[in-house]
Order: C-alpha cells, then structure tokens, then sequence
C-alpha cells in the first residue's frame, strides 16, 4: 500500500513539475475581436503619429549608407568627451545573441570594429537575455575604464537604473535597440520604430484583405517595448478596419508552436484570411503550416530573412516584409568613434527603416546565403562579405 | 486451436477513451468529417505516440526516462547544424541521429544498472546535460538548416495506390507499433514487464535485470531519435521544439494504464494512450479552450489516472464479467 502512495506522490509532485513548466505563459486569451478593442497600454497617438510620418522623410546623410543616415535628429555637443589620438576600448552590454536577428546584427557590429583601427579593443559581454546579469555586466564594465560604453537593453524599465549608474561614471553610453526610461545616454539610436513597423503589416492586410477576413496576430513576447509598439499600432489599425481580429496569439519565436498556432487556427476558424506578426522569424512556419493543411496561403507579413523572401518569391505570395534593419548594429560603433572625435551625433538618432514589397523584394534575395541571414544588414560592401555572415 | 486477440491487462479503458474522443471530435470539428481529418490528427500525433512507446518500454520494466524531450530538441539542433542545407549530408546525419539517441540511452542505462542511481536521477540529470549542451552550442539561437530530404519524414507522403496519400510519419509509427507490439509478445517483452513486476523474482530464476533494463532505456533513447527527426521535418529547426516532451510522453503512457513502477500495462495502450492525449488537445482547441490550459489538464490526467491505478482495481474486478466459479473440490483419494 505505501508502495502504491508513494507512487502517487512521484506522480503528484511529476504533475507539478509540469505545471510549471518550460512553456512560457502565453497570457493571451483567444480572439481580441476588433469591435471591443481595447487599446493597448504600450500606444502613444503622438509617438505614433511621428512615426508615421517619420516613413516618409527624407533622411540626412550619406547617399546609398542607411546605417550613417538620420532623420530629423537634433544635434548635441560632444566636444567634452573628445579623446584624440586613437586607442579605444569599446565596451557593449549585449541583451543577447539568441535569436538570429541579433546573431546578423552582432557579426555586423563586429565587422564594423575590424572596420577602424583606431579601436584597438572591443570588450563584449552577453547577458544571455538575463536582465539580473546584464545589470552586473553593465556594472563590470564601468569599472573597465571604456573609452565609450555600447548597451542594447534586455527591457526597458529594469535595465534603466542600471544604464543612469553607467552614465553617472563619465563615460560616453550609447544605446541602441531597445530603449530605457531615461535621457542621460549621449544618443539613443534606432530606426524609426515599432508603430510604423506594425503599422506597415497592418495597413498591407487592410488593404489585400476583404472586410470581414479573419485575421490572426502572431506575437513573439510581452513586454518588450518595440514589440509592443508594433501590436499597438497594428491594434489600431485593425480597430479602424472591418477586419476581425480573431486571435493574438504568442509564439516565443519558435517555428514548431507558431506551426501549431496557426495549424489549430486553420482548424478551429476553418478558414483564415491574414497573418500578422510582429517578427518575421518564424514566417516561413506560418506559411508551412497553410500549405500542409492544404490551403492557399493568405496575405502575410513577414520580415527580411532570406527564407521568408525565398519562399515569397518561390511561390508568389502576397506578402510585406517590414524591417528592422539589422544594419543599425553598425551605427553604435560609428556614433562612439563620432563622440570620441568631439563630433555632434544626434540626442535620438533615427534610422531609416524600409520595407520590402512584391515590387522591391527581388532584389534582396540572396541564394547563397544562409535561410536566417537578413537581407538589411548593410552588410554586402563590408570587406570579407559573405564569409563571416555564412 | 483457433488464436483469439487478447487485450492485454487495462487496454481496454483506453480505447474507450480514445474512441469517446474521437467521436467528440467527429461532432465538434468540420474537418473531422472524412478520414483525411483524422490522417491529419494521426500525422500530428505520430512523434508524441513513438514517444510514448519508447517510454513505455521504461516504465513498465520499473524506470522513468525524462531525458527524452531534451534529446529531441538536441536532435534537431544537431541535425540543422551539421546539414546545413546540403541534401547530400542527409542519410549520415540521419544515421548520426539515430546513433545519438542510441548512446544516450545507452549512458542512461549504464549509469542505472551499473552506479545504482534511480533512473528518476539519472535522466534528470541526463536532461539537464543536454539542455546546457544544446544552449551551449547555440547561444539559444539554432543555426543551419534541415534538407528537403530529412524533412520529408516529418512533412511528407507516399503515394500508396489505392489508398491514396499516407503520411510517412503514419507509416513509420505503424511499422514501430507492430514490432513494438510483437517485440512484447516475445519472451524478452515479456521478461522485462516481469522485471517491473519483481526484478529479484527475475534475477533468482536467472533472467539477466541489467540487461533488459539497459535495452529498455537504449530503445527509448533511439525512439526519441525518431521523434526528433519527425518533429523536425514537420516544424524545422527549432530550440523548443522538444520542451515539455517528456512529461507529456509519460503522461500518454500513465493515461494507457500502465503501472508506474512497471509490471503491468501494453504497448498498444501506451500509444493510444498518446493518441487520445493529442485528440484531447485537439478538441479542446477547436472548442475554443485557452491553451495554457494544456499543462493543467495533464496534471490533472496523470493524477487520476495513477490514484485510478492504485485503487481502481477493486473496481475493476468488480466491473470484469466473471463466470461463477465454485471453489476447488478435493480430487476424491
């Protein structure tokens, strides 16, 4: 009998295990019906008012080098932090390398290093997407004597006190990504942002899809501002539309459950009309998982890897891909060698941020390079192109 | 003498199940109207259901292998890695799969029979091992790409003539169930659910413990292999694709009414068990019910269906048709 007990236990304590598994808690309830939408809390109307009108200015700066163009930035003076004579050590505090858009943007910004040899040391530490070792990472490297500091944020209000004790020691900070609740950095650099990210996907569906179409949102996390944004402003538009949003859905970015997402959605809906999603990673599961169960595949919107531009091109899909151009990874490492010359560099300095269309996309596609590889990351002049990127 | 199929101890509960499920799912879904429905369904369920065989071979010889999910999503991440889009690369790496699978479960056993840790521990520990190994090379980020040809298993079809298109997934967990199945009528399966029963009973009438314990873990090992490369070939790479695997293999596995702790329970109500579990998910899908919902409602299986185990038998006895019998008379002297 206390054989058979203890049996019960294993498998009561087996049970809770799984209750508190490595599944993330997708918070989303089924359906967000557009006519009783609530806005999310992430959605600022002047914020995203700029942004859409931001698309269509025309940037300062280099012709044909994106990554060194700004859009209406607002200089500031650097003369103090000027540091002649070369011999940097560049610091960066890295949120992570685990998902493949970091993993292009990362070798990009190590490109650019080999790119000036004024720098003479690039100290990197990965915080493996860990806010409590990226605020000791940031603390180690204030200690490190940097003759600038690099940070992209893991989120943004648990790493902003971190980033102001990093401003505090008199280094130069530059951050990149995502943003922080503060304004002590020198420049906030990032391309124009998520609402126009979202707003792009959802105004493409609006268009190409019939009112009344079904459409399901695929989301990678919560919490993370230019995630946020871009469901924010896709929420909105969708609100001003007859389309019915009949589910919100996240996925982490991984192309086995954002398969089954949209596989159950198939099934449950019987027919879906639209896909957006807020990253394009896992587009090219979306699109399988349309095609295993027999469908056409409806209007998508996808994002800049070249699996996802393959596939839209192999089998003429309706499709946008906005961007989140990998190529900002270069601008950091541009803006500290700027600061350190004494030169002015923009308070927040904006980043054009294209979209691939049916008209554009042929140009960005790119056999020999590797499904995962983004097509905007500035990359192809680079010296040493396509090597390190393989 | 004419051969009736005999349901093994406990089948039978099961297949109710599984069948209920299925008519729910004929009543709450449009697809499930034609047998390509349920093809779909069986396509979906063919990884989880060869895991649930695989596990089954460990319970019921008195084990647990919780390694399996972590080794299908090192799987995975190995074979995108070493392919890497080359179509040519694809039959070593699938054999290198297979063999990888086979050496886990090979250490697994060892570390078992051989170091005298509960099998609970070793494959814990087994887990974390591969999940460290597998971060480790990645950065969590897999690279590579699986080839056309390795994921025809997971995605494609045979065209039989005749019966028109079968999934190979289908085909692979149908030619796994019957050896499984055969495998446990045999002498060997049927010592190694006696192990789970009584492993000292076993060693005194000289049947070789380690041996058949190592062979279940082995088999395990390699099913979890198998399953790799059809979770593989279905979703592609992924760094998650095998999360959460193990307890869902053992909670199909306790839902076929087998023992935990071994000695009693059958292979084929071990895959239904599998079945009726992705059904189950199915048709709360389709009915609209959140998925977070999926971790409860198995905790919830395992739990009954284990208190079920323990003191349902009373009530099994009690249910079974019986023929009267008398009690045994004397032979007259």
């Amino acid at each position: 009998m206390t054989k058979k007990w203890a049996l019960v236990a294993v498998a009561g304590t087996l049970a809770l295990a799984a209750c508190s598994s490595d599944l993330p808690e997708d918070s989303s309830p089924a359906g967000a019906p557009s006519s009783e939408s609530r806005k999310s809390e992430f959605f600022d109307q002047a914020e995203y008012d700029r942004q859409l009108r931001l698309r269509t200015v025309t940037p300062q700066g280099p012709e044909g080098k994106p990554w060194e163009q700004m859009l209406e930035p607002e200089m500031v003076d650097t003369a103090k932090f000027a540091k002649p004579g070369g011999n940097y050590r560049l610091c960066f505090s890295n949120a992570a390398v685990d998902n493949p858009w970091r993993q292009v943007g990362f070798k990009t910004m190590q490109q650019e290093v080999k790119l000036h040899p004024e720098i003479t040391d690039f100290v990197v530490l990965d915080a493996e997407a860990k806010d409590d070792k990226q605020i000791s990472d940031i603390q180690s490297l204030t200690g490190r004597s940097c003759s600038a500091i690099i940070i992209s944020p893991n989120t943004t209000a648990t790493l902003t006190p971190a980033v102001e004790q990093a401003c505090a020691s008199n280094v130069p900070v530059i951050v990149f990504d995502r943003g922080v609740n503060t304004e002590c950095p020198i420049t906030y650099i990032h391309p124009i942002g998520g609402f126009a990210f979202g707003a792009y996907g959802a105004e493409f569906l609006k268009e190409q899809v019939k009112p009344g179409g079904k459409v399901l949102a695929l989301r990678i996390l919560p919490g993370v501002d230019v995630l946020e944004q871009r469901w924010a402003a896709a929420n909105e538009i969708f609100a001003g539309s007859e389309l019915d949003v009949v589910g919100v859905e996240f996925t982490d970015g991984d192309a086995a459950k954002t398969k089954s997402v949209v596989s159950d959605y198939i099934q449950r809906e019987g027919q879906i009309d639209g896909v957006w999603m807020d990253a394009g990673a896992t587009a090219v599961a979306a699109v399988e998982a349309f095609q295993d169960a027999g469908v056409d595949v409806p209007p998508i919107v996808g994002e800049d890897q070249q699996d996802f531009l393959r596939l839209w091109v192999d089998e003429n899909l309706t499709a946008v891909a906005p961007t989140y151009p990998t190529y900002q990874w270069r601008t950091p490492i541009i803006a500290a060698l700027k600061i350190l010359k004494g030169e002015q560099v923009p308070k927040e300095w904006v980043l054009p941020q294209p979209q691939i269309t049916a008209d554009t996309v042929r140009d960005y596609v790119k056999e020999d390079m590797p499904p995962l590889h983004y097509a905007m990351c500035g990359c192809e002049d680079m010296p040493g192109y396509p090597g390190p990127w393989k | 003498m004419t051969w009736r199929p005999r349901l093994a101890d406990g089948t039978a509960p099961v297949l109710v199940v599984l069948l209920l499920l299925l008519v729910g799912l004929a009543i709450a879904g449009p697809a499930y109207d034609e047998p390509a429905g349920y093809l779909a369904l069986l396509k979906r369920a063919a990884p989880l259901m060869i895991l649930a065989i695989g596990q089954y071979f460990v319970i019921v010889s008195g084990g647990f292998d919780l390694s399996v999910g972590a080794l299908v999503t090192a799987g995975v991440v190995i074979a995108a890695r070493l392919i890497d889009g080359d179509e040519s690369a694809t039959p070593w790496v699938i054999l290198l799969v297979l063999g990888f699978g086979l050496l886990v479960g090979l250490v697994n056993g060892l570390v078992t029979t051989k170091l005298l840790v509960p099998s609970f521990i070793v494959t814990l520990g087994m887990l974390l091992v591969l999940d460290g190994a597998t971060f480790l090379w990645t950065d969590g980020a897999p690279r590579g790409a699986l080839s056309a040809g390795f994921r025809t298993f997971g995605r494609g079809a045979l065209d039989v003539p005749g019966l028109g298109e079968l999934p190979w997934s289908v085909l692979i967990l149908a030619a796994i169930l019957v050896a499984a199945a055969l495998f446990m009528r045999s002498g060997t399966g049927r010592t190694l659910v006696a192990v789970g029963d009584n492993d000292a009973v076993v060693r005194l009438s000289g049947g070789r413990v380690d041996r058949l314990r190592l062979l279940a873990f082995v088999l395990s090992g390699l099913l979890a292999a198998v399953a790799a490369i059809l979770l593989g070939g279905f979703a592609g790479v992924s760094a998650q694709v095998g999360n959460g695997l193990e307890f869902r293999a053992i909670t199909a596995v306790v839902l076929g009414g087998v023992l935990l702790g071994g000695g009693r329970g059958s292979v084929v109500a071990a895959a239904a068990g599998a079945l009726s579990l992705e059904a189950l998910f199915t048709l709360l899908n389709l009915l609209g019910v959140s998925g977070a919902l999926e971790s409860a409602v198995q905790g919830v299986i395992i739990i009954a269906a284990v208190a079920y185990a323990a003191h349902g038998g009373g009530l099994r006895h009690r249910l079974r048709w019986r023929p009267k019998r008398t009690p045994a008379q004397p032979a007259p002297s």
